[in-house]
């Protein structure tokens, strides 16, 4: 495996046993994303993505093969801190202001004071939310949520971002909003971003590569490279290659459909 | 006002139908002594006699009005005849069993949501314990404390009353602590935070809500607890030795001052729990 890679899977299986059987969410994932990328995963519900980016985070355990995050486990890599994860709802403490919020893994980590401070200030303003640090949560609307808790991930300076469908309950204004900040953020940081979603939109509008899964047994049926450029205003959604990228996910999505249902 | 005008007109309720059930409650005594004496009685007269008399079945409000400005209002608060000391006697033991049940309550939550064992072997004893009468255990209990040495009423009674007041504690600390969802344990599992970690900044404050839902309801069974601990237990003193020494002496208007000062009491120690809890459900951000 090479050394420039952030995420490597080899042969990945995973096998949930249930009552009613065992559901195999993985089967003989192989993937590899390099530093700095953005990956987007989009497949029908039950396709393992969001399994593939848990144990990508350490938080499922595969049955079979191997993953490497920077080059050690995910366990290893979660305890170097080299990843934060958005899961989709944004999942603030109702007790905790904005500010506190972002703080809580500063916290955690055990940061110093003065340290906590100049980092949420700095986040917060990355997610342009500055200015409502002593806010609560409930006083925010759903998609300043989900940026607060976009700056939660970012606070202790992780080089991968694990996102799951993090913009998938927001209307569809304000998702062109956080898909366009998201991905000057992706630009200036030069963060690896692995990102799942529903919508083929916003897998093409916003990543370097797409990898198209299906269900039953969840595995990968097509990786895309995205051929449009890094800088990208929200009308090229309407150009032809935009059009052609769409056009092969949504193949892929269906020839992954193909049997079964 | 709004919320003032129900509670005054449920209460105008209770009052005219106590003034209705007077009538037929001391009816009988009063055509019992004017059969005795030869006299005739018109209706008007019966009414009236039955809302003045010395030892009714049933007293008048009014003469639990009277009972309770002379026990209260014109009674040095230090004399034994003063339902303010009593009250106080009370009020002390409910406090202690109040703080007691609270910490058990609490304590016995976190052992039940952090092991399975606690969880297996404690619960079902917690839900048991419940369904003793307290009457029944509340002379062991004084036996007991008196055989280790235990001076007075308060502690006997503080733990009687604990009894009552750690359920329903226990029972929504339980919720509360597992009431962060599988999202919000996952984050904490991403900043490798550990088990102290977890608990200090997301279950404890999470379960805060829920806390003082149950302190409502606690503080008012530790009232309860506290009296019931003064019933049986030969005690002199305290509101339920009140209540107790009227039904012995038949003296039906100390039974029922008691129970309206027990009554105010409740209101008084709910009242104050709803406003810490306003206070600080608002300071930690909840409030909107």
């Amino acid at each position: 495996m090479s050394q420039a890679a952030a995420i490597e899977a080899k042969n990945l299986d995973l096998t949930f046993e249930t009552g009613d059987g065992s559901i195999q969410a993985l089967q003989d994932v192989t993937l590899e994303i390099g530093k700095g990328e953005f990956v987007s995963f989009i497949g029908p519900s039950g396709c393992g993505k969001t399994t593939f980016l848990r144990v990508v985070a350490g938080l499922e355990t595969p049955t079979g093969g191997e993953v490497r995050v920077n080059g050690t486990s995910p366990d290893e890599a979660r305890r170097d801190r080299a990843y934060g994860y958005v899961f989709q709802e944004a999942g603030l403490y109702p007790w905790r202001t904005i500010a506190g919020n972002v703080r809580l893994p500063l916290e955690i980590m055990g940061y110093s004071k003065s340290e906590m401070a100049d980092r949420v200030n700095r986040v917060l303003e990355l997610v342009e939310l500055s200015g409502f640090e002593n806010k609560h949560p409930w006083q925010l609307s759903g998609g300043m949520q989900q940026r607060a808790s976009i700056a939660r991930a970012l606070a202790f300076d992780a080089d991968i971002l694990l996102m799951d469908e993090p913009f998938g309950a927001l209307d569809e204004i304000v998702r062109d909003h956080l898909n366009e900040q998201l991905l000057g953020l992706w630009d200036h940081t030069g963060k690896t971003i692995g990102f799942v979603t529903h919508s083929i939109p916003e897998a093409v509008y916003l990543s370097t590569r797409i990898v198209v899964m299906s269900p039953r047994p969840g595995r990968i049926t097509d990786i895309i490279d995205n051929p449009l450029p890094r800088k990208r205003p929200l009308d090229i959604r309407d150009t032809p290659e935009f059009l052609e990228v769409a056009q092969r996910i949504r193949k892929g999505l269906r020839a992954g459909q193909s049997y079964g249902d | 006002m709004n919320r003032v005008l129900p509670i005054l007109v449920v209460l105008a309720a209770i009052l005219a139908l106590w003034y209705v059930a007077v009538v037929p409650m001391n009816a009988g005594w009063t055509i019992a002594q004017a059969e005795r004496a030869g006299h005739e009685l018109t209706f008007v007269d019966i009414v009236a006699d039955t809302m003045n008399q010395d030892r009714p079945r049933l007293p008048a409000p009014h003469q639990v009005a009277a009972e309770l400005k002379k026990t209260v209002l014109d009674t040095k608060v230090t004399s034994k005849r003063s339902l303010v000391f009593h009250g106080w006697i009370t009020l002390q033991s409910t406090l202690w069993g109040f703080a007691l049940g609270t910490t058990v309550g609490i304590g016995m939550a976190v052992s039940i949501v952090y092991s399975r064992t606690a969880n297996m072997s404690l619960m079902p004893w917690a839900i048991i314990s419940q369904t003793i009468p307290i009457v029944a255990i509340a002379p062991m209990i004084i036996v007991v404390l008196a055989t280790l040495g235990v001076e007075g009423r308060t502690v006997p009674k503080a733990i009687i009353s604990a009894y009552l007041c750690f359920f329903p504690v226990l029972v929504s600390m339980v919720k509360g602590l597992r009431s962060p969802g599988a999202m919000q344990i996952d984050l904490m599992k991403t900043y490798s935070a550990n088990a102290g970690q977890t608990f200090w900044k997301l279950r404890l404050p999470a379960s805060v809500p829920y806390l003082f839902t149950s302190l409502k309801v606690g503080i008012a069974a530790a009232l309860v607890g506290t009296i019931v601990g003064e019933l049986p237990t030969g005690a002199i003193q305290g509101l339920g030795a009140r209540i107790l020494i009227g039904d012995q002496f038949g003296n039906p208007l100390m039974i029922w001052s008691a129970l309206i000062a027990a009554a105010c009491l409740a209101g008084a120690l709910v009242t104050i729990v709803t406003v810490l809890q306003s206070l600080a459900l608002q300071r930690m951000g909840y409030a909107r």
